[in-house]
């Protein structure tokens, strides 16, 4: 844009309101985790008694202590690293060798296969034919289910594709010169150079893990084997309506609304952490898959 | 030089001789899209049967367009359509011109510092489950603790119980998904105002345009194109709304206004294993959204001489 000291009059005005409403939709934004994190650490009566608004009142970790002393909360927070881990190592493993292979121009039957994966992005069987079809495979109530039956995605083998396939030749040939196998060009070529989009798929499979339930709520039974989110769903949207379960968490120190909020905050932390990684990566990936000329 | 049919298949059989190596590392991503995302597509045919669980696929008998026909008589799926089409509808009108409108104001931010932390602010609820955001509006919306409700009593007005009242659990729903997602989706308007030529706005500048003038006659045009392909993107996916969201949301007393196509099928299908009437809604709702896709494709190829993919 031009300098800046050659603004009108208007051109500031305009220039400050942009940035107060701008202001306003940021704050607006970061306020419910501000009033989350107040919540978690004010007493469960001064929350009850709807005194906290912005700031935490009579600062206590007692709720952090109740949930750090819950079985339950450790075991679910156990399961989701194991599915989040899991579940995206497993997906680098399939999607990145099948997505390089899919790479080479001269692979016989490279379009049909192409065409196929491209075809799930348009066309899904559907909640209960997939629902049946892990039920036919055995893989109800199994880790290992969570773990395969989500491990590869239309839209990240065509990442990885577009990114292998953008490799120049030259770096292929040299290794080829030495008579590498496909296997050992993929693993110190392909996948040396292919860095960003590797990344960018993987957070992309971490953060979908981490925050998933819906699947693990409708195929999982059993209590030792649900991720966080599913526990937080069962305490958060299910107990919530039940006044009495509610009101039996509820001490001097604690209540349901601190609880709920501490378990959120837990929760939360992780994503923060790899926030960074996740923002620069998730910008570029949303590019490079997305819309592209 | 024609080549004959032996000839040819000798070229394929070589070819794939040589490349069996890539064909092992492509092994168990072509089976897995085949047993994970192929085989149930097969399973669709129970939409067409009088399907019980314990005969299977190959023992249940075929009905025709029985379960088609008593879904377009059952009222609630009905309603759940309706519902679909309008939840949708809505979001288009309030929720799509927030992300243009947001990275229209980002573009007019020139502390550059100031800029990036509001970026990194607003993109973050991207990145939080939406159990979290259910949890978070629950929260604000209680009816004894809620920050809205102690400021409707503050103002002197009686509370309101958002979540059990059928005509606010859209404005919740698409407020609360704006919340989450307008942030992020500005990302790629953002791309699109970067790639707009810096001499455009230096000859307005010389011509005397104001900022206000330049953002409405030079950037907003210049990224129309983006807009107009993530429009059709979103039309596109008129039938797909954020159920998973939805059906942490809703209870049975805002069905009316909040019941979409999926939750149907999850309620019928998952909750009360009427799976041939649930998998029939469901291939309906793939059937349209197959062909809303594959025209928003078509219309995107024609306007802007880019396919989606």
């Amino acid at each position: 844009m031009a300098s800046f000291n050659l603004y009108s009059r208007g051109d500031k005005i305009f220039g400050w309101a942009n940035a107060i409403l701008l202001g306003l939709f940021v704050l607006s934004t970061l306020y419910p985790f501000i009033y989350v994190a107040a919540v978690s650490i004010s007493s469960g009566a001064a929350v009850t008694a709807g005194r906290v608004t912005l700031w935490p009142v009579d600062v206590t970790l007692a709720a952090y202590e109740h949930v750090l002393s819950d079985r339950m909360f450790w075991i679910a927070y156990g399961n989701t690293f194991i599915y989040t881990f899991g579940g995206t190592f497993m997906s680098l493993l399939i999607m990145i060798p099948g997505a390089y292979a899919l790479s080479r121009k001269r692979l016989r039957g490279r379009t049909f296969f192409n065409i196929a994966i491209a075809f799930t992005l348009w066309f899904h069987a559907g909640m209960i034919p997939f629902f049946l079809n892990m039920r036919d495979l055995g893989l109800l109530d199994s880790r290992f289910g969570i773990i395969i039956g989500f491990a590869a995605s239309a839209f990240n083998v065509i990442l990885l594709r577009n990114f292998f396939e953008a490799v120049p030749k030259s770096f292929e040939e040299a290794a080829k010169m030495d008579g590498a196998s496909e296997l050992q060009l993929l693993w110190k070529v392909f996948i040396p150079l292919s860095k960003p989009a590797i990344v960018t798929v993987a957070l992309f499979c971490i953060v979908s893990r981490w925050n998933g339930y819906f699947w693990a709520m409708v195929l999982l039974r059993g209590e030792e084997k649900i991720p966080l989110q599913v526990y937080l769903k069962r305490v958060i949207v299910d107990l919530n309506s039940n006044d009495e379960f509610a009101s039996s968490l509820l001490t001097a120190h604690y209540s349901f609304e601190t609880v709920t909020s501490a378990i959120m905050i837990a929760s939360i932390i992780p994503v923060l952490i790899i926030y960074p990684y996740a923002q620069k990566y998730f910008t570029k990936g949303i590019l490079l898959g997305g819309v592209k000329e | 030089m024609k080549q004959t049919y032996q000839q040819r298949f000798q070229d394929l059989w070589g070819d794939m001789r040589r490349d069996w190596q890539l064909y092992l590392l492509l092994a168990p991503m072509a089976i897995w899209f085949a047993l994970f995302l192929y085989k149930p597509m097969y399973g669709l045919v129970i939409a067409f049967q009088d399907f019980s669980i314990f005969r299977g696929i190959e023992k249940s008998p075929w009905v025709g367009f029985a379960n088609f026909v008593e879904l377009f008589q059952n009222d609630m799926f009905v309603r759940a359509f309706w519902n679909t089409i309008t939840i949708s509808g809505l979001g288009l009108i309030f929720a799509f011109p927030v992300p243009i409108i947001l990275a229209l104001m980002f573009n007019e931010v020139q502390n550059e510092v100031g800029r990036r932390w509001a970026q990194t602010i607003v993109y973050l609820p991207h990145f939080i489950s939406v159990v979290i955001v259910a949890g978070i509006v629950i929260n604000f919306l209680s009816p004894s603790i809620g920050i809205v409700n102690l400021i409707l009593k503050g103002i002197g007005l009686e509370p309101i119980y958002f979540l059990t009242q059928p005509e606010w659990f859209r404005p919740v729903f698409i407020g609360s998904s704006v919340w989450k997602e307008s942030g992020f989706e500005s990302i790629v308007y953002l791309a699109a105002i970067a790639g707009v030529s810096p001499t455009l706005y230096e000859s307005a500048r010389v011509d005397g345009a104001s900022r206000w003038q330049m953002m409405w006659r030079i950037t907003l045009p210049c990224i129309l194109p983006t807009i107009v392909i993530m429009l059709i993107i979103r039309i596109g996916n008129l039938v797909e709304v954020g159920f998973e969201y939805i059906i942490l949301l809703y209870r049975p007393s805002t069905y009316e206004s909040a019941d979409v196509v999926s939750t149907f099928i999850y309620r019928t299908g998952l909750q009360g294993t009427q799976y041939d009437l649930a998998t029939a809604a469901g291939l309906f709702n793939a059937v349209i959204a197959f062909v809303l896709v594959y025209s928003a494709n078509r219309i995107s190829r024609k306007v802007s001489s880019t396919s989606l993919w």
